[in-house]
């Protein structure tokens, strides 16, 4: 995912903002990472370039 | 696809639900500012990101903030019964609920939100799963529907549903 994608996520429980933790980064985008949501601290990974917005419980 | 790309402008930024393998996603990028594509589905989120589409996993807009000028999306319409459910992630391309309108009602729900003053949204719906209904629905959202396309398809119609905020 590219950087500006962040604008349009949100945590999909609560709808808080979410703060990025890039693990790995090309020059283009992020291909790993984590976003964590800032008021239910829920966290979704960011795996293959794909973050992955589902709650924990239809994650797979 | 012909009639998402008889709707998008050069300076849209889109959103496609429920993309699939991406070749709606595809297609439609190359003509408008930006483009983003989600599905609930994880082998179809790996499929559209190797089509080079920026792609996220989430259950319709639940993951999702912000607005766009152009929504598409090809639901989940088939009425489908508990016996004939499957648990493979296939199920969610077909599985419209009882009435076939399930996936249908949630989108619509939650689609005034996500789109911008002027914004339209192309919803793909079939004969099967109850078009006039589909319409009331959407009138019960705030949302003004139009048919703009359709085509006789083996045991059913499918139409395109152009959708816009009502003022």
């Amino acid at each position: 995912m590219k950087r500006d994608l962040l604008d349009i996520l949100a945590c999909p429980m609560c709808k808080g903002d979410l703060i990025l933790e890039v693990f790995e980064e090309n020059e283009s985008e992020i291909l790993a990472g984590k976003l964590c949501c800032r008021a239910c601290n829920e966290i979704y990974p960011i795996e293959d370039g794909i973050p992955n917005m589902l709650p924990p419980e239809l994650r797979e | 696809m012909q009639a998402a790309i008889k709707e998008a402008r050069p300076e849209d930024h889109v959103l496609e639900v429920g993309c699939g393998s991406g070749l709606v996603s595809l297609e439609l990028a190359r003509q408008v500012e930006s483009l983003v594509a989600l599905d609930i589905n994880p082998h179809a989120v790996r499929a559209t990101r190797e089509r080079g589409v920026e792609v996220i996993r989430s259950d319709l807009f639940e993951g999702i903030r912000g607005k766009f000028d152009l929504i598409i999306f090809n639901p989940p319409y088939l009425p489908t019964k508990q016996a004939e459910r499957s648990d493979q992630w296939i199920n969610y391309a077909l599985d419209g609920g009882e009435s076939g309108r399930e996936t249908i009602g949630r989108f619509l729900l939650d689609l005034a939100e996500h789109l911008r003053p002027g914004g339209r949204a192309l919803l793909l719906i079939s004969s099967l799963s109850g078009p006039e209904e589909v319409e009331m629905m959407a009138g019960d959202a705030g949302l003004i529907t139009e048919r703009v396309a359709s085509k006789g398809c083996f045991f059913e119609k499918l139409m395109v549903l152009r959708i816009t905020v009502r003022n």
